[in-house]
């Protein structure tokens, strides 16, 4: 176990959506600089459990403590700006915009948006967007140097795959502490997912101390890149251990196949 | 700025095009606005039905669009200089002068609607209500004031700003349709307050003074080398840099990080929320700036008929700002300008088929959006800095 206190706990969180519990007395841990997979049957809260934890939905009870510090009740502005940033599982950008509009949003906290400065400062404004474009352009080297040719193109002309990573460049702008990718693989090809672990597992080893939480269906992509896995089902957790534990672990199996005959 | 002899030869070619468009547009437009009979405004409108489609068949269209990135700065140059020919060119027709100031003002309140519709996703069908407010705040405070105009002018629109804002928490509460619903209820109650208020005239509105600035009235016209010059000219230069200075604000916005943060809030909040993006913030921001483009256009507007009334202020006067609006095609601000021409003058023009004109307008309005769904000039990628700083 890490000697270090987690970066993420949570403590009894509830979420109920009137009479439908979504998130039923959930406590668990992500340290830092670990890869955390988070598995279960459709419907076991896993997103919901990302909602919270972003602050797009407010807990019905229990708290989640980042870095030491309760972020349960904050807006998703300031949870973005404490390091949480993520990816969701229906890409979510914004598809008239350019890759590098949608990159560069991701350091929003970063950006000034004083209106003087923005219309009058034009010069300043100038030598931070090259900044900016010079940190979009870094990025996408280490990430996805194709799309550096196409950086300013709309993000809708770009297939499935390159929406990812897009998405997932747009997280990593704001240099976070927790990344959280909602079902990467959603939607893709077989080879695509196999190259988007492959950009995941680039980016863990430029960045070592950034936490990684991952959702994800594809048991390969978790065995693959997961340091330990958590098990939902309604709502609860139910395994958490190594991919090897938790596919021995009956009670898995119980939640995803049914009861043994 | 760059002197023609360090553009590379593209670039140059580029330019000359760019001029070339500005002198065609520029004579097209002044015959347009000469044309006096029937046939002539028939002429003319096949002219454009057939060049139009045959300059983009030809690729002329990309070509500009090419030139326009890599040249960023010539484009409006033209477009000032373009306008100062044409109201040089009519320095002594009221009429023609009239239209020019009317679509200029126009395109100014439409420069707000932009901001608000076009970048940050708030329809406002209150337009023509921010408008009035402009004309009714000069009319008051230039009747019981001695506050110079240009002042007043900017104060109008200040105040249509802040009357825009007890409509902030409402439009902040809903989305898309609900919040476009709160506008429209808004647009009916300003013209129902100003119709039964006594103080602001009632049906039948107030008399404004027209301006005068620096000592110099509008209104009495003047002589320049023996020739009367209409009293619209000074209108049409005012209107001109006040048309102008909203472009330059709207698109230094569109082209900084708040033009971006607006774009995000419109196309996902739940993203832009995710991203650290206040997104009542940069609602507040565009529908205020847009509210006070309005009512500085409107106060402008006032001061030139002499006269400000509720009914020009109606629902179907909001309904003719957003038409601009979309018929340019939303979010780009060039676009404003053919699309207040089609919707202001077109009309004017057609006199001669009596009746006939709406139902032709109608057509003509049916006809673009069936060819051009996303409007006459469909808003283009943002380039902060134009082609040659991107790269």
């Amino acid at each position: 176990m890490n000697a270090q206190p987690p970066l993420v706990e949570v403590d009894a969180l509830t979420m109920r959506f009137g009479g439908l519990t979504a998130l039923d007395n959930l406590s668990l841990e992500v340290h830092e600089g670990e890869v955390l997979g988070l598995l279960g049957p459709n419907g076991s809260g896993k997103t919901t459990f990302f909602n919270v934890l972003t602050g797009i939905y407010k807990a019905s009870a229990g708290t989640i403590r980042f870095n030491g510090r309760p972020i349960t009740g904050l807006s998703p502005q300031e949870i973005y700006r404490s390091g949480v940033a993520r990816t969701f599982q229906r890409s979510r950008l914004s598809l008239p915009l350019t890759v590098f509009d949608n990159i560069v949003i991701g350091n929003y906290q970063h950006l000034q948006h004083g209106l003087f400065f923005n219309v009058f400062r034009r010069a300043a404004f100038r030598a931070e967007y090259e900044r900016a474009l010079e940190q979009v352009r870094q990025l996408l080297a280490i990430f996805s140097p194709p799309l550096l040719e196409r950086l300013f193109e709309p993000v809708g002309t770009f297939s499935m795959i390159d929406r990812r990573r897009i998405e997932v460049c747009r997280a990593l702008m704001s240099s976070p502490r927790l990344l959280l990718l909602d079902e990467p693989s959603a939607g893709m090809t077989h080879d695509e997912t196999h190259a988007l672990m492959d950009d995941i597992l680039e980016v863990r080893g430029k960045l070592p101390k950034l936490s990684v939480v991952l959702i994800e269906h594809e048991m390969n992509v978790i065995e693959r890149i997961t340091e330990r896995c958590i098990v939902f089902s309604y709502g609860k957790k139910i395994a958490d251990g190594t991919y090897a534990e938790i596919t021995a672990d009956p009670v898995v199996q119980t939640a995803y196949l049914g009861e043994a005959a | 700025m760059t002197t023609i002899t360090s553009l590379a030869p593209g670039r140059r070619h580029g330019a000359a095009l760019q001029i070339a468009l500005a002198v065609g547009l520029t004579v097209y437009v002044w015959a347009f606005l000469y044309a006096q009979s029937q046939f002539q405004v028939g002429v003319l409108l096949v002219l454009a039905a057939v060049l139009v489609p045959l300059a983009k068949r030809l690729g002329v269209n990309r070509r500009i669009e090419a030139a326009a990135l890599h040249n960023p700065r010539v484009g409006p140059w033209c477009a000032l200089l373009g306008t100062l020919a044409l109201i040089a060119a009519f320095y002594d027709t009221h009429y023609v002068l009239l239209m020019l100031c009317t679509v200029m003002l126009f395109t100014t309140a439409c420069l707000g609607l932009t901001m608000q519709f076009g970048y940050v996703g708030v329809a406002n069908f209150a337009g023509a209500a921010f408008f009035g407010i402009g004309s009714y705040t000069i009319a008051v405070l230039a009747a019981h004031t001695a506050i110079p105009h240009l002042l007043l002018i900017v104060l109008s629109g200040i105040v249509s700003a802040a009357i825009g804002s007890i409509l902030i928490l409402p439009v902040l509460r809903t989305r898309g349709h609900y919040a476009a619903l709160v506008t429209i209820a808004f647009g009916i109650l300003f013209r129902t307050f100003v119709e039964v208020n006594d103080v602001l005239g009632g049906p039948q509105g107030l008399r404004l003074p027209g301006i005068s600035m620096f000592g110099f009235a509008f209104n009495d016209g003047l002589e320049l080398f023996d020739h009367d010059v209409s009293f619209y000219v000074p209108y049409a230069l005012l209107s001109l840099v006040i048309c102008g200075a909203a472009f330059l604000l709207v698109k230094t916005l569109e082209r900084s990080w708040i033009g971006l943060s607006m774009d995000v809030v419109r196309t996902d909040e739940t993203a832009a929320a995710t991203f650290g993006i206040h997104i009542a913030r940069w609602k507040v921001v565009a529908f205020m700036l847009g509210n006070f483009l309005a009512g500085i256009a409107g106060s402008v507007y006032g001061m030139m008929t002499g006269f400000v009334a509720p009914d020009n202020f109606a629902f179907s006067d909001s309904l003719l700002l957003v038409s601009i609006v979309v018929l340019g095609g939303l979010g780009n601000p060039v676009g404003l300008v053919p699309a207040a021409f089609i919707v202001l003058v077109l009309p004017q023009k057609l006199q001669f088929i009596q009746e006939y004109r709406f139902l032709f307008y109608a057509v003509v309005v049916l006809a673009i959006l069936l060819f051009r769904p996303d409007g006459l000039l469909p808003r283009t990628t943002r380039l902060f800095f134009g082609k040659g700083a991107s790269r």
